[in-house]
């Protein structure tokens, strides 16, 4: 359980977001050129990182904005919030 | 079994003052080299080493735990066992863990308070009874006992539910597994130990994997907190680690590790003799043999390590059980506490090669591997051993991920496990 300092609306409850999960996936450019692997890669597989994670939140039960995170999990701890189409901050690797 | 478990053994310690009881299982240094190493000392990870001891005839590995064993998800989930599930191939899987159940007490001599009280699942709307009735059609062509109940009958074998059909999500009936039920979670990983350990297995706890050698494609050995270890076959059954630990080896799993949330009440006197399960609402409940109600809730939808969770599941979870049972209204909730759970995308396991010779993976489990701990073993040490799955885990390979021949069990089982 923590705050999410939501860039449009301010800190609020976790309990206000929905996780969407690992950020910067990028969708692929030529779908129909992608190999069985790479469809998997894109689909499936994830860092599912302990540590420091980007990641997407919606504020589902508030603006309904998508926006990006750093947060650490293995402490819950959130580092950073940027806007959808920023460029994530570099002093977290 | 040098110090068998008996009433004999049990009266002639009790004239000594059970002060004379032989240690269980041994607390061995590393040696420099092993067979093969299982990282994680769970339930799954201690069955994989003693099937390997048992049936296979490895004698020289070693079951590595960073912690304790037992002391991670064996000992924090609610013990449901069950191998009521949609598809064939799950039925197989779970179907041939609940038979290792019926005679694990005896296989092991360890009792490990295997109850099959029977697990019963509720239908809260029109899909839901057309999904679990599907799903009883399906068990009975797989050979698995499932019966269907109407709201009549769920009131009748357990009496305390509210089947009112006021209430915001009211139970249109119920599928029960009869041959479902419990076990004693801290007794399972215990009882493998003491028998693997007998058979010469070290259990090296306190031991945390550091690193993973490769030369090439193959595996040379482990990097731990007690140095170096040489082994060509390295088991991973680490649950919410186990993208940490393929991430050593530089592989990527199909996993997400979140916080799955259980609570315990104070103990109160008999007054559910069974285990019931609702996915829809996200309640489930049992009571343990010192009387506590033991309630299961959801997973947080955020990656996460820490054995936390968030305050609104349980919330939530309780909401529900408070509806279905109005009588525990009063009751105080004793205890709350997390554990990681590992997720697929199809909520089914892993138990498969990998593109490195010599490393393999039993993960994936997500909220419901405790009921899988005997097979999961049996099957895992399988793999390891002939270096190919058995028939029953061909289907949980890693590699369906990418030929798209999922065992999608989200809709049939996994909300709930």
């Amino acid at each position: 359980m923590f705050l999410i300092n939501c860039p449009f609306c301010g800190e609020r409850d976790q309990s206000e977001f929905s996780s969407g999960g690992e950020a910067h996936i990028v969708r692929p450019k030529q779908p129909t050129e992608l190999s069985d692997d790479e469809w998997a890669e894109y689909l499936f597989m994830r860092k599912n990182i302990k540590g420091i994670q980007f990641e997407r939140w919606n504020h589902v039960h508030g603006c309904r904005k998508w926006f990006n995170v750093v947060r650490d999990t293995s402490n819950d701890k959130i580092l950073s919030v940027y806007k959808m189409g920023e460029k994530p901050p570099v002093n977290y690797k | 079994m040098k110090n068998k478990y008996s009433v004999f053994s049990l009266i002639k310690n009790a004239l000594s003052q059970h002060e004379n009881w032989q240690q269980a299982w041994g607390n061995p240094e590393p040696k420099k080299e092993y067979e093969a190493i299982i990282v994680g000392g769970g339930g799954h990870g201690l069955a994989t080493a003693y099937y390997l001891a048992k049936k296979h005839n490895l004698k020289n590995i070693a079951v590595l735990e960073k912690g304790w064993i037992g002391g991670g998800n064996t000992g924090r989930n609610t013990t449901i066992i069950r191998s009521n599930y949609l598809w064939d191939a799950s039925a197989g899987l779970y179907d041939h863990a609940l038979k290792l159940w019926e005679n694990l007490s005896q296989e092991l001599n360890y009792n490990v308070m295997f109850s099959q009280r029977g697990v019963m699942n509720l239908a809260h709307n029109l899909q839901d009874v057309r999904d679990l009735k599907r799903r009883t059609h399906a068990n009975r062509l797989n050979g698995i006992d499932a019966v269907w109940l109407n709201t009549e009958e769920v009131k009748k074998f357990c009496p305390i539910i509210n089947t009112s059909p006021n209430i915001r999500y009211p139970v249109l009936g119920g599928t029960l597994q009869r041959r479902a039920g419990t076990a004693r979670h801290d007794a399972v990983a215990w009882g493998y130990a003491r028998g693997a350990s007998e058979m010469g297995v070290d259990i090296i706890q306190n031991c945390e994997v550091k690193g993973i050698k490769r030369n090439g494609d193959k595996v040379e050995g482990l990097e731990t907190t007690k140095g170096f270890i040489k082994t060509n076959k390295i088991g991973v059954v680490a649950a919410g680690h186990s993208s940490v630990i393929a991430n050593m080896a530089g592989l990527k799993l199909p996993l997400e590790s979140k916080p799955l949330q259980a609570l315990v009440s104070e103990p109160v006197k008999p007054i559910i003799d069974t285990v019931v399960m609702s996915n829809a609402v996200h309640a489930y409940v049992s009571q343990s043999d010192k009387g506590e109600l033991v309630i299961g809730a959801g997973t947080d939808s955020y990656v996460s390590y820490t054995q936390r969770g968030s305050h609104n599941i349980v919330e939530e979870t309780l909401k529900a059980i408070l509806e279905l049972y109005p009588i525990f209204s009063r009751m105080k909730m004793l205890r709350q506490w997390g554990g990681i759970v590992d997720i697929c995308p199809d909520a089914s396991p892993i138990i498969s090669k990998t593109n490195i010779k010599g490393l393999y993976f039993n993960c994936g489990w997500g909220t419901g591997g405790f009921k899988a701990t005997p097979g999961s073993g049996d099957l895992f040490a399988h793999t390891i051993a002939n270096d190919e799955p058995h028939k029953l885990n061909a289907a949980f390979n890693l590699n369906r991920f990418v030929s798209g021949d999922l065992v999608d069990e989200h809709g049939a089982a996994a909300v709930a496990h």
